[in-house]
């Protein structure tokens, strides 16, 4: 029963390692293509936006909530109790934000936008069933989208 | 009515300030959904039971803020901010706010 156990676990972890990393590359390259297609959506965290000419304007937002794999938990938790730097899971935050954004650009882009001013980001963690274990993380990037100028008069 | 998360809008004038309006609304996750998530959990990826069950969650509290906002004569609600905190396992609290105001 015990070698069963442990078979399960083994394979739970090859699983989690191969499919996890297939699924990151596969992301990553999605996100790389639809940055540089979506480049001419411009995004500023600044509060008011660059030029005060009157444009119309609508709120926009972009969210994913990306969960993490087997291989991913157990590394994390082994890497816990040394501290430091938590590898398997900045990767995970870095795929979810980029693609929040991306999203919210996307939305800004259908909405005839050129510009997204005054960005916020929130971060919300979905905890496991044992609520010291992260299962999944939402990221939201919200910001109001500013259309081309309009001709004055 | 306009929905900006921009504090002041370049060209109008705020000429009544009406205070705070806020909408928020309580989500518990479906148990069915839950469970296809965690078995997602073992491959990792987007778990997209969640994305759309937070989105549409955040949609309807930002509905209930833009209800109040009408029901305090507002035809705009400026600054708007989310915030989602999670109130027990396996229910989250989304919460939509901003200041509502009269622009001429």
């Amino acid at each position: 029963m015990d070698h069963f156990n442990l078979i399960v676990f083994l394979g739970l972890l090859l699983l989690g390692y191969v499919a996890g990393r297939i699924a990151e590359s596969r992301h990553y390259r999605s996100i790389r293509q639809r940055e540089a297609e979506l480049g001419d959506v411009l995004v500023f965290a600044s509060r008011f936006p660059p030029d005060f000419r009157v444009r119309p304007q609508t709120l926009v937002g972009g969210s994913v909530v990306v969960g993490e794999d087997y291989f991913k938990s157990i590394v994390a938790a082994l890497q816990k109790l040394v501290g430091g730097r938590l590898k398997s899971y900045e990767t995970l935050l870095d795929r979810a934000r980029r693609e929040a954004v991306l999203r919210m650009k996307e939305e800004a882009r259908q909405k005839g936008a050129s510009m997204v001013v005054n960005v916020k980001f929130q971060t919300f963690s979905i905890p496991g069933r044992n609520p010291n274990s992260l299962r999944a993380v939402e990221v939201l990037a919200y910001g109001t989208a500013l259309g081309p100028a309009m001709p004055r008069g | 009515m306009l929905v900006t998360s921009l504090e002041i809008i370049p060209g109008r004038r705020v000429a009544k300030h009406l205070g705070l309006v806020q909408g928020s609304t309580v989500r518990a996750k479906h148990a069915g959904k839950d469970l296809m998530a965690s078995l997602k959990n073992i491959v990792g990826g987007e778990l997209k039971g969640y994305t759309e069950l937070l989105q549409e969650a955040r949609v309807e509290a930002t509905a209930r803020m833009v209800k109040q906002a009408e029901a305090v004569g507002a035809n705009a609600v400026l600054n708007v901010r989310y915030s989602t905190s999670s109130i027990t396992q396996g229910a989250a609290e989304l919460l939509a706010y901003g200041t509502a105001v009269v622009l001429e």
